[in-house]
């Protein structure tokens, strides 16, 4: 967690992404709802950190923080020891929608992010048809969004987010609208990139399997007003495969972070229960 | 009341004395007529002309039996006759050529100002707010009202048309075109953020490109509005066009020509929604699946 840069007259590793104090609300008056208190969190470099949380808990709003496409109250985000101002091409952002562009094919999506990060027409070519190969689809790239599957879309929008080389990944409940075959496979594809190309992603999820698969680390939030109830290490070895859903820890853990989950609930229940304004 | 019913019951049943084609067509029938059954296109192409058959068949037995006095209701024939009439003399050409060209400025200049303010109303919420209020506020004033007016200002030369037909469709199509670029999913403008793209990048190349299939679309609406309001700008006053050949014609009841006329406009306007739709599908043709 140390941000010191400096020690002793040598540098010391500096979190990826550090989320400081951060808060935001939306409203005034009585009306005012607490989005987010407080909330800490460090991601180290090359961490895959999964976010989960009951819907409303502010977790979408912590990822758009980090984006730099909404702007917090209080408190900071720092992105290696700099602190964000706004979106920019150094992170990487998939959404729930995969926000291809309809009038381009698969292959000049991703060739318009190159050119929009400021990469030259024949490196946008070359680039673009490595990642096409990165995520299977090497084949469709002359395909127009409206002729590609949900899962291809995304793959397409992960293989776009990951061209222009960010320094991280922020995902928003990627693989949320596709339906549990492919988001299976999804997972497998997104664990297999991750491993060959270690980058820090912060991933957005409200589903337990899929944050205990993928992340190194998994944070429980706790919603009205959002903050961190939780932080569960995941101790499984990489490469990770779909056995591990078998697994009598992955079970486990699977309890403990649900557990959590639903204590975070239970909690608010009672702090709404004893709130006077009610 | 299948033929197993029949069995069963050793009494034939109503659908055991039909032929099978006749069986058939009463199945077809059933799977047409019921609630929510697309119906196939040549069902759909046969139905929509025997519609309009249907039309010209009460118009032929209303007129050519004098039920309705032929000087106030010619037959089809006779409507026929004069257009063929009209088309080999000149008239209808002529008086068509006028009509198309005044549209043609009128809506040019409509669209080529609506879209770009329609387009920055929507994206730039000062703008919009400066915009919109006055936009609903002209809008609900009739085009009808302001023709004396225009007459007065303008004469009664092409200028005057001009000015009826923009205003008809000018505050529309602003608004039109504002709520489709509204319409832009926001995940789309936080993903040209995340590019780094400035606003004014983001406007063009995402925002525009992605609004261009809803403002064709509102170009083709406010097309027929545009042909209503020239032919009444017309009929009001002008000494040229199809909507002066028509109160022309009223003068000297030639029921016939304002008759022809209205069929000349109706396939005008036909013809050229048709083009329109068709280019659509030529220059967006992945609008469709898209939205």
């Amino acid at each position: 967690m140390s941000a010191v840069p400096l020690r002793e007259g040598r540098a010391v590793s500096v979190p990826k992404l550090e989320i400081q104090r951060v808060g935001k609300s939306y409203g005034h008056g009585s009306q005012t709802v607490e989005v987010l208190l407080d909330v800490d969190l460090a991601l180290e470099q090359n961490e895959f950190v999964a976010v989960i949380g009951a819907s409303g808990c502010g977790k979408s709003t912590l990822l758009a923080i980090a984006a730099g496409l909404e702007h917090c109250d209080r408190g900071t985000v720092l992105l290696d020891g700099v602190a964000v101002e706004q979106a920019g091409p150094d992170r990487g952002v998939v959404f729930q929608n995969p926000t291809l562009l309809p009038w381009l094919t698969a292959r000049q999506n991703i060739e318009f992010a190159l050119k929009a990060a400021g990469y030259g027409e024949s490196d946008a070519k070359r680039i673009a048809a490595e990642h096409l190969e990165l995520v299977n689809l090497s084949d469709f790239g002359g395909h127009f969004p409206h002729q590609l599957s949900g899962g291809m879309k995304q793959r397409v929008a992960i293989a776009r987010a990951l061209s222009y080389r960010p320094t991280m990944l922020l995902m928003d409940e990627p693989f949320g609208a596709l339906d549990a075959i492919t988001r299976r496979q999804m997972q497998a594809l997104l664990t297999r990139i991750w491993e060959e190309h270690r980058l820090c992603v912060l991933f957005v999820t409200h589903d337990v399997e899929e944050a205990i698969y993928l992340a190194d680390r998994v944070v429980v939030m706790a919603a009205r007003p959002g903050r961190v109830a939780s932080t569960h290490a995941i101790p499984f070895r990489r490469c990770r495969d779909e056995s591990l859903f078998a697994s009598r820890e992955f079970a486990d853990l699977r309890c403990e972070v649900l557990g959590s989950i639903r204590h975070a609930t239970v909690s608010n229940l009672g702090r709404i229960a004893d709130d006077p304004r009610r | 009341m299948s033929a197993v019913d029949t069995e069963q019951t050793g009494r034939p049943s109503a659908s055991a004395s039909r032929s099978p084609a006749q069986r058939e067509s009463r199945k077809l029938a059933q799977r047409v007529l019921s609630f929510g059954a697309k119906s196939p296109r040549p069902v759909a192409t046969a139905v929509g002309a025997a519609m309009l058959g249907a039309l010209i068949a009460l118009w032929w037995a209303l007129s050519a039996t004098q039920t309705v006095s032929t000087l106030f209701l010619p037959t089809p024939l006779e409507v026929g006759a004069k257009l063929v009439e009209l088309a080999s003399n000149g008239t209808l050409f002529a008086d068509a050529r006028m009509s198309l060209y005044r549209m043609a400025v009128a809506f040019l200049i409509s669209s080529a100002v609506a879209v770009p303010l329609g387009t920055v109303a929507g994206s730039y919420g000062f703008w919009g707010a400066a915009i919109e209020p006055l936009m609903d506020f002209v809008r609900y004033m009739p085009v009808v009202a302001f023709v004396p007016l225009t007459i007065l200002w303008f004469g009664t030369d092409d200028a005057q048309k001009f000015v009826i037909v923009g205003i008809g469709t000018f505050f529309q199509q602003v608004l039109m075109v504002m709520d489709v670029v509204k319409r832009v999913p926001p995940e789309f403008i936080a993903f040209g953020r995340t590019l780094g793209l400035p606003g004014r990048r983001i406007l063009m190349r995402i925002v525009l490109p992605f609004s261009l299939p809803g403002i064709w679309d509102v170009l083709r609406v406010s097309l027929g509005w545009a042909w209503t309001w020239l032919v009444l700008a017309e009929l009001v006053a002008a000494d040229s066009g199809l909507g002066y050949r028509i109160v022309v014609s009223q003068r000297y009841l030639q029921t016939d020509t304002i008759m022809a006329y209205i069929l000349v406009l109706g396939v005008l306007g036909l013809v050229a929604d048709q083009l329109m739709r068709a280019l659509e599908c030529r220059l967006f043709p992945y609008a469709k699946g898209a939205r």
